[in-house]
């Protein structure tokens, strides 16, 4: 890839680097106990939490970093951290 | 013809150029460009923006914010503005941006100065700008259109200094054929940036690079200026054709086709050089000039081709390399280094000390006799 | 508006997990929107979002140097208005980059009445550099340019008041918030963005890596500094404290003692006197802005 005039450029490429790659611990979402309040994916560092059918919010695992941040903060106790497996 | 003060007949050029952007902090010798150019914009004679900056380090900074946002931008300084713009002047380079810059050449402190000398353009010759020189006024309005195109050329985008002597030239009257606006615009076509910011099409500009990166940047940026020597000799012979001035030579030859000693020299010296080699030769000494009007990129081949035949040559700076040399005399020796010809150094005229004939006449005759590398024109009685 | 549901500030960029600064990113650009041209600063935040070519920024985005941030959105502002475009310049730069090195240009181009939005994400400390003090590191905080030690109890100095400096210079809206109130900082940066003239809004973030604490933690730390006073979260409208957050306040331990940085305020000795001077600075930022919310006697 030839390289762009003065180190610039287009949107889109921090993708490539996907930091689910340092999680340690891992957020699973418990879908019966979220309130769906959408707490969690304003406050995710990432921006990585994403609300799918019926309201429910579950994090993207290729970028989540495990963080714990969501779960700290989940109103319903929705989200337990858990070592990741490896 | 019209008889102007230099700094007012480089505000008109650049007036001409149509800068929507110029931020500027005074500084002497540079405040007759700036406030004329002020005058202009609350005159409604310039449409441009003029921010009334805080230091020289935001004037270039705003320069670039501007430039990054696609418009077309100046700025003038000189001496301690510069150097506090140091920073700033590596970072628009290494981010591609064609921003033209006016250098009254000034002395650097300490001890403070405010007279002539080419210390400070100088000092910034590793920072990736282009850099001119004008022998005289007419040379100094003329390169400042020549300049914004060079630099904006797509194939360079690289910022330029157009450098011209402080009081010497700037603050002296002379004729001056100033274009029209009707001429200049044929010229130079209305800004294109290559890219900008804008929200319809992001991009990131100065992102950081790491060492997988890095060395190449800096290449593709070496290459960029080095390319820029056939882009002025293109756009200067075109200026040339269109108003029979042409700047298409990076060097220019002063009676030296059958000269033995070649003198060395960029800026209003060059004037004082020429009536002393008329002088030379009417006692017979075949002596000549080689002007550098282009010193980054650095015309090497150049000046090895124009000096080819010559048995010796001395090199005038109004520069020093503390601790080594003076930095036109070292490139000129490196550009020679294959040829075998003698190349001596003198560093002259630093902060505004007067260079007379009789002063470049002495010079020619320590370097027939092998004396240079050395300061020239020391009070004695003071050391 | 604000959009909550807008991305413009992208997944897979290096800030560490629980970053204060990546959600004040997020949350900012939020409040800006889409619409927006983003200056940064030399710092944290640009190199975990900026490594060639990997740009986490979804709107144009520029970075120069450390200190010129205002002056390079100076130039961007007037350019734009050369141009007749619409576009909103919001600066992005941390505290070192704000309240010390910064400080030049950030004067004149407020002096001068650009029409940007400079937000300060502050993290109290060089973060970038490996936690440095800054003019923003607060009152005994220890940073590893102010140690506590044998005879020391960390940094020496207060906070710089940099809100009221901006105030002073005549900006229309000053206003500080935090990440721990993420609705209130989206409305402050849509109010600030909306609000013509130099806007300053600054944004607590705390950091884990330099603070010293977990990176789930990050929220509830800001909303301690929140709920003892150490921080106000205020609005100032042409100079004038306008809306402040009201607390029941904490004492000031509880907020200390979550962090490594004033550890040597409680081990190996409680340092009381020390611990007393800090209560007194929430006592005067309480008075100062009024952010007591008085309980009924029985």
């Amino acid at each position: 890839m030839a390289l762009a005039i003065g180190c610039r450029a287009k949107p889109g490429k921090s993708r490539d680097n996907k930091t689910g790659s340092w999680r340690v611990f891992k957020p699973i979402f418990n879908h019966e106990k979220c309130s769906q309040c959408g707490l969690c994916q304003t406050i995710c560092p990432e921006g990585c939490i994403h609300e799918e059918e019926e309201g429910f919010l579950n994090p993207d695992y290729t970028y989540c970093k495990g963080c714990g941040l969501c779960s700290e903060e989940c109103p319903s106790e929705a989200i337990e951290m858990k070592q990741e497996e490896k | 013809m019209e008889i102007t003060e230099g700094s007012h007949a480089v505000a008109e050029a650049v007036r001409l150029c149509r800068p929507q952007v110029i931020a500027a902090y005074p500084i002497t010798p540079q405040t007759h460009i700036v406030e004329a150019l002020a005058d202009m914009v609350a005159n409604c004679k310039l449409d441009a923006d003029y921010i009334t900056v805080d230091s020289e380090f935001s004037a270039l900074s705003a320069c670039l914010g501007a430039s990054a946002a696609g418009s077309r931008t100046y700025s003038a300084t000189t001496s301690q503005g510069l150097a506090l713009m140091f920073e700033v002047c590596f970072n628009v380079a290494g981010m591609r941006l064609p921003i033209v810059m006016s250098i009254t050449n000034r002395a650097l402190g300490a001890p403070l100065s405010i007279w002539n000398d080419q210390q400070d353009s100088i000092s910034l010759r590793d920072s990736g700008w282009i850099q001119f020189y004008a022998e005289d006024n007419q040379e100094a309005t003329d390169l400042h259109i020549i300049a914004y195109r060079v630099a904006e050329d797509f194939s360079i985008l690289l910022p330029a200094f157009v450098c011209f002597d402080g009081f010497i030239l700037s603050h002296t009257y002379e004729p001056i054929d100033i274009l029209s606006q009707e001429d200049v615009d044929k010229f130079l076509p209305k800004f294109t940036p290559y890219q900008r910011l804008d929200a319809a099409d992001p991009i990131s500009f100065g992102m950081y690079a790491t060492p997988d990166y890095y060395l190449e940047f800096r290449y593709e940026t070496d290459c960029a200026l080095k390319r820029a020597k056939g882009v002025i000799q293109k756009v200067g012979k075109e200026f040339g054709t269109m108003f029979g001035r042409d700047y298409s030579a990076l060097v220019e030859g002063y009676r030296l086709d059958d000269a033995e000693t070649a003198i060395v020299a960029m800026g209003s010296i060059c004037g004082t050089v020429k009536d002393a080699i008329d002088e030379m030769r009417d006692a017979g000494k075949k002596v000549g000039l080689l002007k550098i009007r282009v010193f980054r990129p650095f015309p090497d081949d150049e000046i090895a081709q124009a000096l080819s035949k010559v048995q010796r040559v001395a090199v005038l700076d109004k520069d020093i390399s503390l601790g080594s040399k003076g930095a036109v005399a070292l490139e000129v020796r490196d550009a020679l280094y294959k040829t075998g010809i003698p190349v001596k150094g003198y560093i002259l005229g630093l902060g505004g000390r007067d260079v007379r004939k009789k002063d470049i006449k002495e010079i020619v005759s320590l370097v027939e006799k092998g004396i240079g590398d050395q300061f020239f024109g020391l009070r004695k009685e003071l050391l | 508006m604000v959009d909550k549901a807008i991305e413009l500030f992208d997944c897979g960029h290096r800030a560490c997990g629980g970053c204060g600064a990546a959600l004040a990113a997020r949350l900012v650009m939020k409040g800006a929107g889409k619409n927006t041209i983003v200056v940064s600063a030399t710092g944290c935040m640009e190199v975990f979002s900026t490594p060639y070519p990997e740009t986490a920024w979804k709107v144009p985005w520029i970075h120069s140097l450390f200190e010129n941030a205002s002056a390079v959105a100076s130039g961007i502002e007037a350019s734009l208005k050369m141009q007749g475009r619409e576009e909103k310049v919001v600066i992005m730069a941390g505290d070192g980059a704000t309240f010390d090195i910064g400080m030049i240009c950030i004067s004149g181009a407020f002096e001068r009445g650009h029409d940007f939005t400079y937000i300060c994400y502050d993290n109290e400390a060089y973060m970038n550099t490996g936690i440095q003090r800054s003019g923003a590191t607060p009152y005994d905080a220890s940073t590893t340019t102010s140690p506590s030690g044998s005879c020391s109890f960390g940094n020496k100095l207060p906070k710089k008041d940099m809100p009221q400096i901006l105030a002073a210079h005549g900006a229309p809206y000053v206003a500080t918030a935090s990440i721990a109130y993420p609705a209130d900082l989206m409305q402050k940066i849509e109010k600030a963005v909306r609000t013509k003239g130099p806007c300053y809004v600054q944004v607590h973030a705390p950091c884990c890596t330099g603070w010293g604490f977990e990176g789930e933690q990050t929220i509830a730390i800001a909303k301690l500094a929140i709920e003892t006073g150490l921080w106000v979260n205020y609005e100032m409208v042409d100079g004038k404290v306008s809306k402040v957050k009201k607390v029941v306040r904490k004492p000031v331990e509880e907020y200390l003692k979550t962090q490594k940085r004033f550890r040597h305020l409680f081990k190996p000795t409680r340092q009381d006197a020390e611990i007393a001077h800090i209560q007194s600075i929430a006592d005067k930022n309480a008075e100062k802005y009024g952010i007591d919310i008085k309980l009924k006697k029985e």
